[in-house]
């Protein structure tokens, strides 16, 4: 098992088998990432896809620093799950064929490394995943 | 509509595209000369001057080039409303009295490929960018994805969009991309951002425009043909507006910004969208020009679908938008694009835009920018 960070520390919990998105609430407004100074708040781990694109070319780097190169770049899809009762949140989708997502499907909350350093150190971000057929009313 | 306050006397371009190592200030020199040349006047008789640029972090400079007189001279950034926000600070001061005569000059030069830099410059988190999320072209993606599926809009239509505006950037002398393409090849192109293809998009580019402005009544002593703006207004997002650059959006929606500074703009001009006879439209990439046609009031959602397959918004149709090629023609100098739609406009009020000219003598003009961090600004023009 690799090394495993997170991206950054305040975003989602880790580790975790369930992880969550860490938000944060004040006057009963949420936001997502968490501001300083608020309560924190734990965001719900399923909703359903509201909006989405695919990521087909490599982002300019920096900001973006995966270890690929505009050859080795995998497209990703990316949009917004609307958690019930809480916030639409974007997030890369780990299904990057968008003829395989729809509006209004299940996704879920989890946590997966998008890039790994050179000392072997697997870098972890949230992204929504699809919900499997049969597990949807789990 | 109630008497006009502020006239647009003069109007110059410098060509949008890649220029080598001429400089983005030189290159709105140009366009500023080319604009007091048009109204028959000269730096000196210019009181307030407002020039926006995004490279240029003191656009005021430009005055080493058009002359040290002494005068206000505000730099101007507001993203991709850099244009209209400039324009609508110079019409501003000329109907407050604080100058008779004012410009607006707008200038850019951009490196190749998609605008990027650090989220910390729009208050967000680092992680944000490493994982990939930090770019303004998935929003327009993400944007139209949901909107075709809503409102039963096809690709078609989209590459349909592109073709038209390559078409009129085609018989435009200044255009940066003067190639028609077939809306197959626009279609077949590679995917950028899913739905959207190469073709549908602009590219960030270089170039200039500038407009020079003055008191209404005093119009005719610069130019036999003015052409009166009857409203510039600017406007912020509000919350639960789907914005670039969101991680996060609440669950209770508004409108674009692009809807409240359009109804804004007609409500100041005393005009409505049905009035509006040449259109210049914030085409950021095909899908944007279909949403902002009935953000700004032209047609409801889903009704491009017709609009696009009848060519209603072709030179000749009912309401022509982007006759320049517009942005997916042009390209992006993001200081200069929204003057770049002024020049546009006040060419076709004036009959001389050439072979690209609107049929049916014009009256009425409408542009409309919209871009990151969530602005719009929209101006309205008549003769």
């Amino acid at each position: 098992m690799p090394n495993q960070v997170p991206v950054a520390d305040g975003v989602f919990t880790w580790p975790s088998d369930e992880p969550q998105l860490i938000a944060s609430e004040r006057d009963g407004v949420l936001s997502f990432p968490a501001r300083p100074g608020e309560e924190e708040r734990l965001l719900s781990r399923r909703g359903t896809l509201w909006a989405f694109t695919t990521q087909q070319f490599r982002p300019p780097s920096p900001p973006y620093d995966g270890d690929d190169t505009a050859e080795t770049f995998q497209p990703y899809a990316l949009g917004y799950v609307e958690l019930p009762g809480e916030l639409r949140v974007q997030g890369r989708f780990t299904e990057s064929d968008p003829d395989k997502l729809r509006i209004g499907m299940e996704m879920e909350v989890v946590v997966v490394p998008y890039t790994t350093r050179p000392d072997g150190t697997e870098v972890l971000t949230y992204a929504f995943a699809p919900v499997a057929d049969g597990e949807a009313d789990r | 509509m109630s008497a006009p306050e502020v006239a647009i006397v003069g109007v110059g371009l410098h060509p949008f595209g890649r220029h080598g190592d001429k400089t983005a200030l030189q290159m709105g020199a140009e366009a500023a000369w080319a604009a007091l040349a048009d109204a028959g006047t000269e730096w000196p008789r210019v009181q307030q001057a407002f020039v926006g640029s995004h490279v240029v972090s003191n656009p005021d400079a430009i005055v080493s080039w058009l002359g040290l007189t002494g005068i206000p001279v505000r730099g101007v950034f507001n993203g991709c409303a850099t244009g209209g926000t400039s324009l609508q600070m110079a019409a501003a001061a000329v109907r407050h009295g604080e100058a008779d005569v004012a410009m607006a000059i707008g200038f850019d030069k951009h490196p190749r490929g998609a605008f990027s830099g650090h989220p910390s410059i729009v208050g967000l988190p680092e992680w944000y960018g490493q994982v990939g999320l930090f770019l303004t072209t998935h929003f327009f993606g993400t944007k139209i994805n949901r909107y075709m599926g809503l409102h039963g809009i096809s690709t078609d239509s989209l590459a349909g969009v592109a073709a038209k505006n390559l078409r009129n950037g085609e018989i435009t002398p200044h255009a940066w991309r003067r190639k028609a393409l077939s809306v197959e090849e626009i279609r077949e192109s590679p995917v950028v951002n899913f739905p959207l293809t190469q073709y549908m998009y602009c590219s960030p580019c270089e170039g200039a425009a500038a407009v020079v402005l003055c008191r209404a009544d005093l119009a005719h002593s610069f130019s036999s043909a003015p052409v009166y703006l009857r409203a510039s207004e600017l406007r912020s997002r509000r919350s639960g507006s789907f914005e670039l650059q969101s991680p996060s959006l609440p669950l209770e929606t508004a409108p674009s910004p692009t809807v409240d500074a359009s109804r804004a703009a007609y409500e100041t001009a005393g005009l409505g969208p049905e009035d509006v006879q040449v259109a210049q439209l914030q085409d950021t990439d095909a899908g944007s020009e279909l949403i902002h046609m009935a953000e700004n009031g032209f047609c409801a959602d889903g009704e491009q679908e017709k609009w696009i397959a009848e060519g209603a918004t072709e030179i000749g149709g009912r309401l022509p938008v982007n006759t320049d090629g517009g942005l997916i023609a042009n390209g992006e100098p993001i200081g200069a694009s929204g003057l770049r739609q002024i020049y546009e406009t006040v060419l076709q009020l004036q009959g001389r835009a050439g072979d690209r000219q609107v049929p049916g003598d014009p009256r009425v003009g409408y542009t409309h920018l919209y871009g990151a961090p969530g602005a719009s600004a929209v101006s309205i023009l008549t003769r």
